[in-house]
């Protein structure tokens, strides 16, 4: 089992988000959660990477063995989770080729693996950037500053192509961006992820990211709770009839 | 030449100054720079001793002249760089300024520069990190003369607190006797963005780390451009390493 969250309560300033979120996943899949606006999809990406400010209450979350909720949030990232941002964070003056290396490496000394050289790093950094058509001129650029939505989320992809995590949760990857970049993303998440040890865990409003993406498993969120769980299909029966009718 | 009486906190350029540590220092020996009409020069300052430290400097631009003065304020107990520059005709005065200071420490830049003849363009870049219960100060009063048409002052100021208790005191200061004359101040103190420290965490790095890469670009603005730049950066990337 890659990712078990039993029972999962927070609040957030001090307001009750999710109210016994109870989801599994397994290595080799992919899951979309679906739902009506504050349902608490954004709130379970982000209690999931550990954002100060969102206060688990009760229940418990096993990441691969490991007690997730008990760490820090670089822990969580060096123990293999990737947390995709809806609104990337701009970053002025520090390069995403400094930033990403960095990181990487930080994850690599916690996992008591050798740093990689400026030179090994950016010849990752350009096989991950070409596989999702992103300039490497756009890499030695500040992070994310001056980058449209769509760009952005392709430096998230672009980023989780280069930190290898066992298990991504992306939160609305697919808002902000236009037909060629959701096709792009798409094929990007297939290609980084879509393997028998990875899994992933897609947030999202529209069903049209799941036309590139096809997801194992769709839950719909409403509530803080998972109310409905089925196959990709129910991702396009809500498509058509609506979460009202579908989550009733 | 000395400076000759032992001021005190009535006076405004030593307002926030730690006297009880000046007095060890006083009298302060004047450091005098003339630089001869069309020519430029340079100068470092790393105030990195473990006690106090007070300087006085007085800078004179003839015509022309161009002046580049970095510091990096990082002195152990109190550090105090002092500057007055009068600029002639046509001359440049560029200040890039870094300060980080922890615990108790005192640290301040306070500046004078005299545009006296028309002309003139002057730029001064502050940037200060302050924790524990750190006191970081800019005083800085830039001065027109009349008849010194043309002339160009621009003052950026700003500070970063990493924790509640440090104080940052800002007072950028204009004098303008001239009418023609371009200049600007900015100065903003705030704290590391909660939201970018986040994000980085989440790739990963160390809530240290992550301060230190957010940090690290706010300072590299006091040194860009600087001949020894990548000392004065790599200087001051080991006291912020200190810090956090």
């Amino acid at each position: 089992m890659m990712l078990n969250i039993h029972n999962l309560s927070n609040t957030v300033a001090s307001k009750p988000i999710l109210k016994g979120l109870s989801l599994t996943l397994n290595a080799g899949e992919i899951h979309a959660i679906m739902g009506p606006n504050g349902a608490g999809k954004s709130t379970l990406a982000y209690t999931l990477g550990g954002r100060p400010g969102y206060e688990v209450t009760g229940g418990t979350v096993d990441f691969d063995g490991q007690d997730l909720l008990a760490m820090a949030p670089h822990e969580r990232a060096a123990a293999g989770l990737f947390l995709g941002f809806q609104y990337p964070v701009e970053i002025p003056g520090v390069s995403n080729v400094q930033f990403l290396r960095e990181a990487l490496n930080a994850q690599r000394r916690a996992r008591g693996e050798a740093p990689l050289s400026g030179g090994e790093f950016l010849k990752l950094a350009k096989e991950k950037a070409g596989l999702l058509r992103f300039d490497m001129d756009m890499l030695k650029r500040p992070v994310n500053v001056g980058f449209s939505g769509g760009e952005k989320k392709r430096a998230e992809m672009v980023q989780m192509g280069i930190l290898d995590p066992k298990l991504a949760i992306l939160d609305e990857t697919d808002s902000g961006l236009d037909i060629d970049a959701l096709r792009i993303v798409g094929e990007g998440i297939n290609t980084i992820m879509r393997k028998p040890d990875r899994a992933v865990l897609l947030i999202t409003h529209y069903q049209r990211l799941l036309d590139y993406v096809t997801p194992d498993f769709v839950h719909v969120l409403a509530g803080g709770r998972i109310v409905k769980s089925g196959g990709p299909e129910l991702a396009h029966q809500l498509e058509s009839e609506g979460y009202e009718a579908v989550a009733a | 030449m000395t400076v000759a009486t032992l001021p005190t906190r009535k006076d405004e350029a030593f307002r926030y100054a730690d006297v009880g540590a000046l007095e060890t220092l006083w009298p302060l020996a004047l450091q005098q720079i003339h630089v001869p009409a069309g020519a430029s020069d340079v100068l470092s300052i790393v105030a990195d001793s473990s006690g106090p430290e007070a300087r006085e400097i007085e800078i004179v631009l003839d015509e022309g002249a161009q002046f580049d003065l970095r510091v990096l304020n990082i002195a152990g107990a109190y550090g105090r760089i002092a500057v007055t520059v009068t600029l002639g005709k046509g001359a440049r005065f560029h200040l890039g300024a870094a300060q980080l200071a922890g615990g108790d420490q005192t640290l301040e830049v306070v500046t004078e520069v005299i545009h006296a003849e028309p002309d003139a363009v002057s730029t001064q870049v502050v940037r200060s990190v302050l924790a524990g219960h750190a006191t970081g100060t800019y005083l800085g009063k830039v001065a027109v003369a009349r008849g010194a048409n043309g002339s160009d002052g621009s003052q950026s100021i700003r500070a970063m607190l990493l924790d509640r208790t440090a104080t940052a005191n800002a007072r950028p200061e204009l004098e303008i006797f001239a009418d023609d004359v371009k200049c600007a101040h900015g100065c903003a103190v705030g704290e590391l963005d909660p939201q970018g420290l986040f994000y980085l965490e989440s790739r990963g790095l160390p809530p240290a780390e992550a301060k230190k890469l957010m940090l690290q670009a706010f300072i590299a603005e006091a040194f860009v451009g600087a001949a020894d730049e990548d000392a004065l950066t790599e200087a001051a990337l080991n006291a912020l390493g200190a810090l956090i």
